[in-house]
C-alpha cells in the first residue's frame, strides 16, 4: 500500500494540538517453560521444535497454566503499584489467524491480575506519572513471515510459513492510562515509559526484554486534540514498535501527520499502523472501524486465579530496588549530576556502570568508558550497549590497568578494541598486541637521545629556557614509542637531559 | 458360556489365572464384531492386527508377573472422541477423517498401562452433538434391541457395542446425557462421573465446562471398575479434582440402599414421558422402599430452565472449541488449489467438514457470545446454572440421591426426530441438569416398556464426589430387579 503522508511541523502541531497518548506494551517472561505447556522457551531453536500437542491446539490437548507466570506477572503489578486481583479467570478471544493454533488466544479480558497503578518516569529532570490501568497475563501467537509479495504482509504473499515455538510463550500485557498533558515532551516521556519499564523487567528478572528479538514489543496509540477542546481526537495504534528510538519517532511521526491530516479538514481513521525503521514514517494498516467481535468468555479448560494474599505480600517485601529509585541512590553515590545521569539511563548504561564498579572500578573511571569509548563503538556498530562483547569486570580491568600505569588512556582504547574484536581478555589482548607502557629507563632513554637529536632546533629553545617547547619532543617520543612511553616520565627524562629544571 | 456373555470382572479373573488369555478374549470379541457389526454398525474402526498385538503384549506383562489391576486383559471400545496413538481418531467426523492422533488421552494411557485391550472406536454423533447417534458423519448406529430403532447418543456406538455384546466395556463422554441417554435406551449401565472426576485431556471438546468422560457396562461393579481404572488426578487437566477417587467399587459390591434418604425429582415425570417409562419408574421407586430406603418427593424448580440454558452454554463453548478445525495444522483441507487466501480455504473445508448439526450449534454459540448479547444469552444462562446447582445443594440437604426416569422415552425409529431438533434435545431433559451442576450421575436398567418391549433406565443422581452413592443404589436396584426377572435385562434382548 502506497500512502504519502503530508507532515505538519512540530511546533505547529504543539501550537494547535494537545497530543494524547496510551502503550500497550507486551513482555514475553524468561520462564523455562510455555504458558499453558511443558515446551521449553529458549529463542532461536529451529522452527516448531519446541512445540507439543498443547500448543500445537491439537484436539484434546488442554492448558495447565504455568504457576511461574503468574507469580512473575503478580511481581510487575507490584513494582508498578497496582492492585492484584483476589480472583479472576482467564477468558478465550476468539479470532481466525493461522498463527493462532486454536483460533482463540487464552487471555484476560474483564478481570486482569493487575490494575490500577502508576509508573513515575523521568524527562528532562522533572518526573512523569504515567498511569497503568491493567497489567494481565496472555499467551504469544506463532509466527508467519509472509513469503513473496511487496509488503512482507499477508496480503499478496505467494505464500506463508508459520513457526509454532513462539506460541503459547507467556505474555505480560501493560496497558498505560491515557498520557495527557505531556505537550511537546510527548515523544520523550513515551521513550522514557519505555525505557522505564523496560529497566523494571530486567531488576526484577522476569524477560530479557529484547526489543529486537520481539521479547518486549509496543503498541504505540496516539491522538490530537484541538487546544481548548474537550474531547480527545481519534487515535491510530502503531503496532509493534520494536526500538527505544523508534517508539519516541513513531509519536512524534504520528503528531505530526495527524497535525496534518486536521488542518487540511480531513478526519483520523481509527486503524492500526506500521512503524518503518528505515524512513520513520507509519503507514495505514488494518482499518478498526468495522472492529472485530473477540467473543470473549471465561476460559472453561482452567481454573480461577485466586493469589493467596500472603503469597502476594511475601512478593511485595522481596521486591528489588526499583530502577528509579535505585538511580538516585547511584547519583549520591557516583556523585554525578542529574544530566549525566539521566544520560547514562538513555544510553542504558545505568546498569553497566553499576556492575564494573561493583567489579572493583572506581566510579568516574567506568563511567568515563562505557559513556565515551564504549558508546561510541556501540553507535558505530548500530548495536545497545549491554550487547557489546565485553564484560563489566573487564571493563574493571582495565581500569586497573590504567591506574597501575601499565596502561596509559591510549593503550587502553587499543586494549578495548581487541577485546570487542574476540581476542580475547584484556589481560589476553596486552599480552598478544604487546600493549605495555615502556617503563625500561634504558630503552626511553635511547629514544630520548634519538628524538633530541633529530629535533635540535626543538632541544635548542628547551636549553634556552623556552619550556613549553618541549611538547614538541615528547610527542615525538611518543610517536617513535607507537604510544607505548610514559609521556610524563619522558618529559621528566628530556628535560633532564637538557639541563633544565621541570 | 461364551467369552463375550461373561462380566468384565470375571474374564478379569480368568484371565489373571491364566484360565484363558486377552489373545482368547480379545478373539472372541473380534468374531463377535464380525458377526454382529453389519446390522449394528457400533465401530468406526476395528483394526484386529493391532488388537491382538495389544492382548498378546497384556498375556506377556501377565506371564512377567506384572502387577495389573482387575481389568487387565479385558477388551474395551472407546468412542472415538478419545485420542489413541495406535487408532484413528475422527469424533465422528468428516473434518478428521483418517487422523492419527500423536497422543494418547490420559484415559486411554492409564487403561492402556492397566492392560485393557483396544477392540476399536466406537460411533458418535459428530463432536458429541446429538441424543441419536444419527449426526455421526459415518452413518447412525443401531439398537441392538432393534436395529431400525437409534442407539442413543451421542455415546451410541458405545452403549451398543456392550449391549451387543461385541465388547464388555466401553468409554463415553456425557456433556448432556451422552453416556446416560444411550445406557438407557440400550439397556446396560452408564455413569456420568462428577465433573473433574475424570481426566478430558486427550478427550475432543464439545463443551468444555460439560464434557464428563465415563464408563459403559453391562453391570454396576464392571461400571464401577472401569471407573476406578481410569480415575484419580490429572495434572493435565487444570479442571480434574485433586482429591481421592470415591470408593464406587466397594459401593458396587455393597449395594445396600436401608435407611438411604432417597429423593424424586417432582419436575420430571408427567407431560412428555411415556407411559411405559413412568410405570417402569413407579415400580423401581416401590423396590427401592421395599429394600429399606425412605423415598420422599423434592422440588427442584429451577431444573425447567436446564435445557434453554445448556443450549446457550454448549453451542458458546463448542463455538470457540471448534474453531481450532481450520485446515492449517491437521484433518481435512478444501480448495487449497495455490490460489485461494488461508481465510477461503478455512472457510471452504469448514463448510464441508462439519455436518448440519454442528454447524447450527457453532452458529447459536457464536451468536450468544456476541458483543451485545453476551450478557442476555450466555451471562443468564451461567445464572441458571447457579440456580440448579443450589437446587442440587437444597435437595442433598434433604436426601442422598435424587432420582429419575433416565429418558422421557424408550429408543425411538431411526430418521424420526432428525428433522426435529427440538424433539432431540428433549431426550437430554433429564440428565442435562447434572452436566450443568458438575455432580454425579448413573443410569441402570429399571425394565422394559409395555408398549415397545424397549429397555428403560433409571437415573440416580449423587452429589460432587458422591460417585460411591450411585453404584450404591445402582446395585441395589439391579439385584433386587435380576432377583425378579430371574436374570439380567440384557437377557431379554432379542439374538441378533
Ligand atoms: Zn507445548
Amino acid at each position: 500500500m502506497t500512502e504519502t503522508n503530508t507532515l505538519m511541523p512540530y511546533d505547529e502541531v504543539l501550537a494547535r494540538f494537545e497530543p494524547v497518548l496510551g502503550i500497550e506494551t507486551h513482555v514475553e517472561l524468561g520462564t523455562a517453560s510455555k504458558m499453558f505447556c511443558g515446551c521449553p522457551t529458549g529463542f532461536g531453536a529451529a522452527p516448531n521444535t519446541q512445540v507439543c500437542p498443547v500448543c500445537l491446539g491439537l484436539p484434546g490437548a488442554l492448558p495447565v497454566a504455568n504457576e511461574q507466570a503468574i507469580e512473575s506477572t503478580i511481581r510487575i503489578g507490584l513494582a508498578l503499584n497496582c492492585s492484584i486481583a483476589e480472583w479472576c479467570r482467564f477468558a478465550r478471544k476468539n479470532y481466525f489467524y493461522p498463527d493462532m493454533p486454536k483460533n482463540f488466544q487464552i487471555s484476560q479480558y474483564d478481570e486482569p491480575l493487575c490494575s490500577e497503578g502508576y509508573l513515575d518516569v523521568e524527562v528532562g529532570g522533572k518526573v512523569f506519572r504515567v498511569g497503568i490501568e491493567r497489567v494481565h497475563l496472555e499467551e504469544d501467537t506463532g509466527k508467519s513471515t509472509h513469503v513473496g509479495g511487496a509488503t512482507g504482509r499477508i496480503h499478496g504473499a505467494d505464500y506463508s510459513i508459520v513457526d509454532y515455538n513462539r506460541a503459547g510463550i507467556p505474555l505480560v500485557e501493560i496497558v498505560t492510562k491515557p498520557i495527557e498533558g505531556a505537550g511537546e515532551l510527548a515523544p520523550e516521556v513515551a521513550k522514557a515509559y519505555a525505557t522505564e519499564l523496560r529497566e523494571l523487567m530486567r531488576a526484577l528478572g522476569v524477560s530479557d526484554v529484547r526489543m529486537e528479538e520481539g521479547s518486549m514489543r509496543c503498541d504505540v496509540n496516539v491522538s490530537l486534540m484541538p487546544r481548548g477542546a474537550s474531547e480527545w481526537g481519534t487515535r491510530t495504534e502503531t503496532k509493534n514498535v520494536n526500538s527505544l528510538r523508534s517508539v519516541e519517532r513513531s509519536v512524534r511521526h504520528e503528531m505530526e501527520r495527524q497535525g496534518a491530516v486536521l488542518a487540511a479538514g480531513g478526519r483520523i481513521v481509527q486503524e492500526t499502523r506500521h512503524f518503518h525503521e528505515d524512513t520513520g514514517a507509519t503507514t495505514s494498516g488494518r482499518s478498526k472501524e468495522e472492529a472485530q467481535d473477540y467473543r470473549y468468555f471465561p476460559e472453561p479448560d482452567l481454573v480461577p486465579i485466586a493469589p493467596a494474599r500472603e503469597w502476594v505480600e511475601k512478593f511485595r517485601v522481596d521486591l528489588p530496588e526499583l530502577p528509579r529509585v535505585k538511580r538516585a541512590r547511584l547519583m549520591a553515590e557516583w556523585a554525578v549530576s542529574d544530566l549525566d545521569m539521566e544520560a547514562m539511563h538513555n544510553a542504558g548504561a545505568v546498569e553497566l556502570v553499576d556492575a564494573t564498579v561493583a567489579a572493583g572500578a572506581p566510579a568516574a573511571d567506568a563511567r568515563k568508558w562505557w559513556m565515551g569509548e564504549l558508546a561510541r563503538r556501540a553507535n558505530e556498530s548500530g548495536t545497545a550497549l549491554a550487547d557489546l562483547s565485553i564484560t563489566p569486570a573487564q571493563v574493571a580491568r582495565v581500569t586497573e590497568l590504567v591506574a597501575s600505569g601499565a596502561l596509559n588512556d591510549k593503550l587502553a582504547r587499543q586494549v578495548l578494541e581487541g577485546v570487542l574484536a574476540g581476542e580475547g581478555t584484556p589481560d589476553e589482548v596486552v599480552a598478544a598486541r604487546g600493549l605495555q607502557i615502556v617503563n625500561d629507563e634504558g630503552e626511553l632513554s635511547a629514544i630520548i637521545d634519538q628524538v633530541i637529536a633529530d629535533n635540535a632546533d626543538a632541544a635548542d629553545k628547551v636549553r634556552s629556557g623556552k619550556v613549553a617547547a618541549v611538547g614538541a619532543l615528547v610527542g615525538g617520543v611518543m610517536k617513535a614509542s607507537r604510544g607505548k612511553a610514559d609521556a610524563g616520565r619522558a618529559r621528566e627524562l628530556i628535560l633532564e637531559k637538557l639541563g633544565v629544571a621541570g | 458360556m461364551s467369552l463375550t456373555r461373561k462380566s468384565a470382572a470375571e474374564l478379569g479373573r480368568l484371565i489373571a489365572s491364566g484360565e484363558t488369555s486377552a489373545v482368547e478374549v480379545a478373539q472372541a470379541h473380534l468374531d463377535r464384531i464380525t458377526s454382529v457389526e453389519p446390522k449394528v454398525k457400533a465401530f468406526l474402526h476395528v483394526d484386529a492386527e493391532t488388537t491382538l498385538r495389544q492382548a498378546r503384549e497384556v498375556d506377556d506383562r501377565i506371564a512377567r508377573g506384572e502387577a495389573l489391576g482387575p481389568l487387565a486383559g479385558v477388551p474395551i471400545a472407546h468412542k472415538d472422541v478419545f485420542t489413541t496413538v495406535d487408532m484413528p481418531t475422527t469424533a465422528g467426523s468428516r473434518i478428521l477423517a483418517g487422523w492419527r492422533p500423536p497422543y494418547d488421552a490420559t484415559i486411554t494411557r492409564r487403561l492402556r498401562e492397566a492392560g485393557l485391550v483396544f477392540l476399536g472406536k466406537a460411533n458418535m454423533d459428530e463432536f458429541a452433538m446429538g441424543s441419536s447417534t444419527e449426526n455421526s458423519a459415518y452413518g447412525p448406529t443401531g439398537n441392538p434391541w432393534d436395529v431400525s430403532r437409534v442407539a442413543g447418543g451421542s455415546s451410541g456406538g458405545s452403549a451398543a457395542a456392550v449391549a451387543a455384546y461385541e465388547a464388555p466395556l466401553s468409554t463415553g463422554t456425557d456433556t448432556g446425557g451422552s453416556i446416560r441417554q444411550p445406557a438407557a435406551v440400550t439397556g446396560i449401565v452408564g455413569m456420568k462421573p462428577t465433573y473433574g472426576g475424570s481426566s478430558r485431556y486427550g478427550v475432543i471438546a464439545f463443551a468444555s465446562s460439560l464434557d464428563t468422560p465415563g464408563p459403559f457396562a453391562r453391570n454396576v461393579l464392571d461400571a464401577a471398575l472401569l471407573h476406578e481404572a481410569f480415575s484419580g488426578h490429572d495434572p493435565y487437566d487444570a479442571t480434574s479434582i485433586d482429591a481421592p477417587v470415591p470408593p464406587v467399587v466397594e459401593a458396587a459390591r455393597q449395594g445396600d440402599v436401608a435407611g438411604l434418604r432417597v429423593g424424586v425429582v417432582k419436575e420430571f415425570g408427567g407431560e412428555g414421558y411415556q407411559p411405559g417409562v413412568v410405570a417402569r419408574f413407579h415400580e423401581t421407586v416401590e423396590v427401592l422402599e421395599s429394600l429399606g430406603a425412605k423415598v420422599v418427593e423434592v422440588s427442584c424448580p429451577s431444573f425447567g430452565y436446564a435445557l434453554p440454558a445448556y443450549y446457550l452454554i454448549a453451542p458458546s463453548e463448542c463455538s470457540s472449541n471448534l474453531a481450532r478445525f481450520d485446515a492449517m495444522r491437521y484433518g481435512m483441507r478444501v480448495g487449497d488449489d495455490g490460489t485461494r487466501s488461508a481465510e477461503e480455504v478455512m472457510a471452504l473445508t469448514r463448510a464441508a467438514g462439519f455436518g448440519p448439526e454442528v454447524k447450527r450449534r457453532i452458529m447459536l454459540g457464536t451468536y450468544a457470545l456476541s458483543s451485545g448479547y453476551y450478557d442476555a444469552y450466555y451471562g443468564q444462562a451461567q445464572k441458571v446454572r447457579t440456580l440448579i446447582a443450589r437446587d442440587f445443594e437444597a435437595a442433598f440437604h434433604q436426601v442422598d440421591v435424587l432420582i429419575s426416569p433416565t429418558t422421557p422415552t424408550t429408543a425411538f425409529p431411526i430418521g424420526e426426530r432428525v428433522d426435529d431438533p427440538m424433539a432431540m434435545y428433549l431426550a437430554d431433559l433429564c440428565t442435562i441438569p447434572t452436566n450443568l451442576a458438575g455432580n454425579a450421575a448413573i443410569s441402570v436398567p429399571c425394565g422394559l416398556a409395555d408398549e415397545d418391549g424397549l429397555p428403560v433406565g433409571l437415573q440416580i443422581m449423587a452429589p460432587v464426589l458422591g460417585d460411591d452413592r450411585c453404584y450404591r443404589v445402582g446395585a441395589a436396584v439391579e439385584r433386587a430387579l435380576a432377583e425378579r426377572w430371574g436374570g439380567d435385562l440384557l437377557s431379554k434382548a432379542p439374538a441378533l
